[in-house]
C-alpha cells in the first residue's frame, strides 16, 4: 500500500473515532440540561408572569417534555444532528442563529491569538535555547513562569488600566467605535485597534506555554544523534540550529497548538467578557447572567465539537509534516 | 526523609515558594485575628486610596477594606484549591488504577471516558456545572474536580502499567493477595511521587479556575474570594485601580509559589529525571 492511501485510510479511521466522542458529548449535554432546575416551560411561565398548571401541562406536551427520558434523548440527538440547538427564550431567537452571529468575532480573536502566541512562542523559545543559561534565557524563563501564574482576567484589567485609561492608546472595550460609522479601510483600522488588547491578553498564557515547550523541544533535539553527525560533517552551528534542529523541534509545538484549542475557548470567555468583545465567549457570559441554559449548552456543544475537529486536522497535518509517523 | 529535604532545598526557588505559601497559609488561618470584621462589612470612607483613611490597600466603592478581603479570601482560594485537587486526584487514581491494572475491556472503556472528558473545553464545562448546580463552595469544588481528573487518570494508568508486571507484584499474586489489596498497598505507593508532583501543580490550576469562576460571578455569594474582589472591582476600574490590582497580585504570588514548589518536589522526588535533562 502506498503512503498516500495509508494516510487516507488513517484519516477515515480518525473521523470514525471522532463520532462516538461527539455523541457522548451530546448525551452529556442532554443530561446537564435535565439536571438543571426547571425546564423550558418553567422558564416560559416565569417569563409570562402567570400560567395555569393546565396551560403548562399543555406546553410540556407541545415541547415533548412529557415523554420518558430516552425518547426525549432521541429527539434531542435528532435535533442536534440536524444542527438545531434549541431556542433561546431570552433573545427570542434560535440558538444557532445567535451563535452564527457571534462566531466571526471569536474566530478573529482566536486566529490573531494563535498567530501571535505560536509565532512569538517559537521565536522566544528558540532564543532561550540558543542562548542557554545566559541572561536572555533567564529573562525568558522568568517571564514564562510569571505569565503561567497570572489570571487572564486580571491581565486584561491591568492592560485596560495602563494602555487605555492612563495612556489612551487603545479603546477599553467592544469591537468597533459605535459612535463613528466607519467604512472600508477605516473600519479595518478601527477593529484592529480594538483587537490589540484582547489578543495580547489571551495570547500571553499560550505564549508562555509555547516558549517553554519550544525551549525544551530544542534542547531535546540538540541531544540527538543527527546533531552529532551534522557537527562531524563540519556544518556550522548556525546551520545545525536553524536548518536541522529547528525543523524537528517544531513538531511537538504544532501538536500542542491543537491540544490547547479547548483551553483557548475557555480563555476567550474570560477575555471577551473583560473587553466586551462581541463573540461567543461574551455570549456565554451574557447567557450566564440571563440564566439562558439552552444558549450556554449550545455554545458548550459547539466548542466541544470544534476541539474534536481541530484535533483531527492537527493529526492530519502532523502525518504530512513528519514522515516517521506510523499511520497504521 | 532527610534525603528528600536535602534534595528539595537544592532548588532555591522551590524553598522560596514554600516560604511564601507558609506565609499565605498563616495569613489565611489568622484572618479573623488580623481583620476581625466581616470582609463584606462597610468599614470606612469609600474609594480611599491605599495608605489613606486607615486602609493599607484602599477601599472599594462601598467602603469595604480591600486588604481584609484579600486576607479572608486567602482561606477560600487555598481551601478550594486543595480540596478540589484532592477530589480529582482520587477520581483520577480510581480510573487510572483500574484501567492500568486490569487492562483489556475495562481499560478501553475507562480510557474512552477519560478521552471524552479531556476533549471537552474544561473552563466552559466548569462554568456550566457551577451554573447548573448553583454557585456554592461544594459545587465549585465538584466542577473543578470533574474537569481536572483526566490528567491524573492517564498518569496513574501509565504508572500501573509499568509496575504491574514487576516481580514483587507477581510475588503478591502468588501469596494469594486480593487485587484490591495489591493495587492499594503494593502498586499505588510506588506511583506516589509523580502523583504528588502533578497534584501540587493542580492546586495552582484549581486556584486559577476558582478565581476565574468567581470573577464571572460564579463564586459562592456568601464567601469572600480573590476572584470576587476583582469581579466586583472591575466596574470602578477608572476611579479605583487598587480594588482590582491587589487581589490579582495575591493570586499571582500564590500560584507562582505553588508552581515553584511543584518543580522542587519534582527535583526531590524524581531525581533520576533531573539527571537525565
Amino acid at each position: 500500500m502506498t503512503r498516500s492511501t495509508k494516510i487516507f485510510k488513517y484519516v477515515g479511521k480518525r473521523l470514525l473515532q471522532g463520532i462516538p466522542i461527539i455523541l457522548a458529548i451530546v448525551i452529556i449535554n442532554f443530561f446537564l440540561l435535565n439536571l438543571a432546575e426547571g425546564d423550558a416551560v418553567d422558564v416560559l411561565a416565569g417569563e409570562a408572569g402567570s400560567a395555569t398548571p393546565e396551560y403548562m401541562e399543555q406546553l410540556r406536551k407541545k415541547f415533548g417534555l412529557d415523554q420518558p427520558l430516552p425518547v426525549q434523548l432521541m429527539v434531542y440527538l435528532k435535533n442536534v444532528l440536524s444542527l438545531d440547538l434549541g431556542y433561546s427564550f431570552r433573545h427570542d431567537m434560535p440558538v444557532n442563529e445567535l451563535i452564527y452571529d457571534r462566531f466571526a468575532a471569536t474566530g478573529l480573536l482566536m486566529a490573531s491569538t494563535i498567530i501571535l502566541a505560536v509565532g512569538f512562542g517559537i521565536l522566544l523559545g528558540l532564543l532561550a535555547a540558543v542562548r542557554l543559561n545566559t541572561w536572555k534565557d533567564a529573562v525568558i524563563t522568568v517571564f514564562a513562569l510569571i505569565t503561567y501564574a497570572t489570571p487572564l482576567f486580571w491581565v486584561g484589567l491591568m492592560m485596560i488600566v495602563v494602555f487605555s485609561l492612563n495612556l489612551g492608546w487603545f479603546p477599553t472595550s467592544g469591537m468597533t467605535n459605535v459612535a463613528a460609522f466607519y467604512e472600508g479601510w477605516d473600519y479595518v483600522v478601527d477593529v484592529s485597534r480594538h483587537l490589540v488588547l484582547p489578543t495580547i491578553t489571551l495570547s500571553l498564557f499560550y505564549l508562555a506555554l509555547y516558549t517553554r515547550m519550544m525551549r525544551a523541544s530544542m534542547l531535546e533535539q540538540y541531544g540527538q544523534d543527527y546533531v552529532v553527525t551534522a557537527r562531524a560533517k563540519g556544518l556550522t552551528e548556525r546551520r545545525i540550529t536553524y536548518v536541522h534542529v529547528l525543523r524537528n523541534a517544531l513538531l511537538p509545538v504544532v501538536t500542542m497548538a491543537g491540544v490547547q484549542v479547548g483551553a483557548l475557548i475557555g480563555g476567550s470567555v474570560i477575555v471577551e467578557s473583560v473587553f466586551a468583545w462581541p463573540g461567543l465567549g461574551m455570549l456565554a457570559f451574557e447567557s450566564l447572567f440571563a440564566r439562558d441554559l439552552n444558549l450556554l449548552l449550545g455554545i458548550f456543544l459547539l466548542s466541544s465539537m470544534l476541539v474534536v475537529v481541530v484535533n483531527l486536522i492537527v493529526d492530519i497535518i502532523y502525518c504530512f509534516l513528519d514522515p516517521r509517523i506510523e499511520v497504521n | 526523609m532527610g534525603n528528600f529535604w536535602s534534595r528539595y532545598k537544592r532548588n532555591h526557588a522551590a524553598v522560596f515558594g514554600l516560604f511564601v505559601i507558609v506565609l499565605i497559609i498563616v495569613m489565611a488561618i489568622t484572618a479573623s485575628l488580623l481583620y476581625p470584621e466581616d470582609p463584606f462589612r462597610l468599614v470606612g470612607k469609600p474609594l480611599s486610596k491605599p495608605l489613606t483613611n486607615g486602609f493599607l490597600l484602599g477601599s472599594d466603592s462601598l467602603g469595604r477594606d480591600v486588604a481584609s478581603g484579600i486576607v479572608h479570601g486567602a482561606k477560600t482560594s487555598l481551601l478550594i484549591g486543595f480540596v478540589a485537587t484532592l477530589v480529582s486526584v482520587f477520581i483520577g487514581i480510581f480510573f487510572g488504577a483500574f484501567a492500568g491494572y486490569f487492562g483489556g475491556l475495562i481499560d478501553d472503556i475507562l480510557m474512552r471516558v477519560t478521552e471524552i472528558f479531556q476533549t471537552i473545553p474544561s473552563f466552559i464545562f466548569a462554568i456550566l456545572l457551577v451554573a447548573i448546580m448553583k454557585p456554592s463552595i461544594s459545587s465549585i469544588v465538584i466542577a473543578i474536580a470533574v474537569v481536572s481528573w483526566p490528567g491524573v487518570a492517564r498518569l496513574v494508568r501509565g504508572e500501573f502499567l509499568a509496575v504491574k508486571n514487576r516481580e514483587f507484584v507477581q510475588a503478591c499474586h502468588t501469596l494469594g493477595m486480593s487485587d484490591l489489596r495489591i493495587m492499594l498497598w503494593e502498586i499505588l505507593p510506588n506511583c506516589l511521587s509523580p502523583i504528588i508532583v502533578v497534584g501540587s501543580l493542580m492546586v495552582a490550576t484549581a486556584i486559577l479556575i476558582e478565581s476565574g469562576l468567581a470573577f464571572l460571578g460564579l463564586g459562592d455569594p456568601n464567601i469572600m474570594s480573590w476572584g470576587f474582589l476583582i469581579g466586583a472591582g472591575r466596574t470602578m476600574l477608572r476611579s479605583a485601580w487598587w480594588v482590582c490590582t491587589f487581589p490579582g497580585v495575591a493570586i499571582l504570588i500564590t500560584v507562582l509559589a505553588i508552581n515553584l514548589i511543584g518543580e522542587g518536589l519534582n527535583d526531590a522526588l524524581n531525581p533520576r529525571l533531573k539527571e537525565r535533562q
